[in-house]
């Protein structure tokens, strides 16, 4: 086997074992749409590192944190529903990326590779990146687990029994933004919340607690980056796609066969 | 329910000291709150206080101001003039109206409970006993109906071993004997738990067996005090014209004992009227 698909398989797998416990709890608070919106401003994020000559994975971060804020400011005003204002958001900073990196025109820049990801091109020190990345995202999940298991179940029964819920909203937005920096490589800012959503879902099926469905979302989060790879290499088709494609395998096998769990 | 534990009194005591000035006894004091939703008045210059033991109903119209009356006590809601004033280190044990949890969380109710705090083993199951509904310890969250909701979530709150019980219409989804079942039970953890009490609730009637204080709310305060003075008040009855609670339309099978519980204009003692809520 080439090493870059080890290194493409080392790199999918760290994505996918932090963005199935991440991606549960974003199915669960009905968030899909927001972390879409979320991935979608990462394409900013990247053009604004570019024009500030800033590493490329903070600027993400940072871009990501300010939408993520934008939006819960701007989620408590009653002009315009919800979701309405995602759609706006989602895809005006989608573009205003789009139109940014374009006017940048001095640099050479692979839009294909930040729209659908280059999992195939990544090196080692984006490896380091994505599994110390992950490791972080995945320690603030373990420690907020429980208050932001609490707050998804009634935000304000649970401020009443004491948490601490704008601190840990907070980290939990802190914790999508950095899966989103981190899975871009992978899968492209078009098709993360693929990553984040289709593992979980497939992982409902088959689980009692919230923490068992945490645990398959990763597991089938890594086959699908496995089997992806896989389909890729065999049938020398797009990578990332194909890794979405194997995800909504496991989905759609979880539908058959009988369920399992609660 | 002999096995909910005697409130200790310890740190009631300490905290109550810690308080000064008038009402220094009560659990939380709501001081002239004013509350406004855009152009609309929710609450305007309300005073409520419920002391440990207390059973205190704020009942009122829908749209009167209950509920945000309720999340300005519990500190969800900003008052934007006025003071609230809760205890230091306060336990309350809230019941919301209903909880909607998404189905693709799995969640039994034990686990549910669980997110409330930690309790001592088997406690859990104790408590659902009591309420006549620990056949749902392990059913899912989602599954739970709408009456059995209602026992899950005065489960949580009293698990808490709360000073303060807040319950947000405790008794919606219940038939009659339910509800009087449900508002007896209410008394009994008063009396058990040692805690005050706070709810909102639509009928007047059916709560008098267990308020020792009505608040009548319309955005204002109506008029309060004890359940059958407020009956008699002219406020209450012009909030309530038809003082027939069957006019209410809500509770249609009360309208039989409440003609024999209403026989006499005379307000009948607290027992004999939970005695013809059997009836």
């Amino acid at each position: 086997m080439d090493d870059f698909l080890i290194r493409a398989a080392l790199a999918g797998i760290g994505v996918a074992l932090v963005s199935g416990p991440l991606g549960a709890f974003i199915v669960w608070r009905r968030m899909a749409f927001f972390g879409e919106t979320l991935a979608h401003s990462a394409l900013l994020g990247v053009a604004l590192g570019l024009v500030l000559g800033t590493n490329l994975s903070l600027a993400i971060v940072a871009v990501c944190i300010l939408f993520a804020i934008l939006m819960v400011l701007l989620q408590r005003q009653n002009y315009l529903a919800g979701d309405t204002l995602l759609g706006i958001l989602a895809h005006s900073s989608l573009s205003l990326g789009l139109v940014t990196v374009a006017l940048i025109g001095t640099l050479r820049i692979d839009l294909m590779s930040l729209l659908f990801g280059d999992v195939l091109a990544v090196s080692v020190s984006d490896i380091i990146w994505i599994w110390s990345g992950g490791a972080v995202a995945l320690a603030i999940l373990v420690a907020i687990r429980r208050p932001l298991l609490a707050l998804t179940v009634h935000e304000d029964l649970a401020r009443v029994e004491g948490v601490p819920v704008a601190a840990v909203q907070f980290g939990f937005m802190l914790l999508i933004a950095l899966v989103i920096a981190v899975a871009l490589k992978i899968v492209g800012v078009l098709l993360i919340t693929s990553l984040l959503i289709i593992p979980a879902a497939a992982a409902r099926r088959v689980a009692a607690t919230p923490e068992a469905m945490a645990v398959f979302a990763s597991l089938f989060g890594v086959a699908a980056v496995v089997g992806g790879l896989w389909g890729s290499w065999t049938w020398d088709t797009p990578t990332g796609p194909s890794i979405v494609l194997a995800a909504m395998a496991f989905f759609l096998a979880g539908l058959v066969l009988p369920r399992r769990g609660i | 329910m002999s096995g909910l534990p005697e409130r200790v009194r310890t740190r009631g005591r300490v905290a109550r000291m810690t308080v000064s000035g008038p009402g220094a006894d009560a659990l939380v004091g709501v001081n002239g709150v004013s509350v406004r939703f855009g152009d609309m008045p929710a609450l305007e210059r309300v005073d409520l206080s419920v002391s440990r033991g207390e059973i205190v109903t704020v009942i009122g119209p829908n749209g009167a101001g209950k509920s945000t009356l309720l999340r300005v006590a519990l500190g969800l809601q900003k008052p934007d003039s006025g003071t609230v004033a809760r205890q230091p280190r306060l336990r309350i044990g809230y019941m919301p109206q209903r909880i909607a949890v998404d189905d693709t969380l799995p969640l039994t109710v034990r686990r549910f409970l669980s997110l409330g705090g930690r309790v001592a083993k088997g406690r859990r199951r104790e408590v659902l006993d009591e309420l006549g509904v620990s056949y749902l310890l392990d059913q899912p969250f989602q599954r739970v109906s709408g009456g059995e909701m209602q026992r899950v979530l005065l489960a949580r709150a009293i698990l808490r071993a709360p000073d303060l019980l807040v319950l947000d219409e405790p008794a919606q989804n219940l038939d009659v004997g339910g509800q009087s079942a449900m508002y007896e039970l209410i008394g009994s953890l008063r009396d058990r738990l040692g805690c005050g009490v706070l709810m909102v609730s639509h009928d007047l009637h059916l709560v008098m067996a267990a308020a020792d204080c009505v608040v009548c709310l319309n955005h204002h305060v109506c008029c309060t005090g004890h359940p059958h003075d407020v009956r008699e008040h002219p406020e209450y009855l012009a909030l309530f014209p038809d003082e027939e609670p069957a006019a209410l339309g809500v509770y249609t099978h009360h309208h039989d004992h409440v003609h024999t519980t209403k026989g006499g204009v005379a307000p009948l003692p607290a027992d004999e009227n939970r005695t013809a809520d059997h009836g």
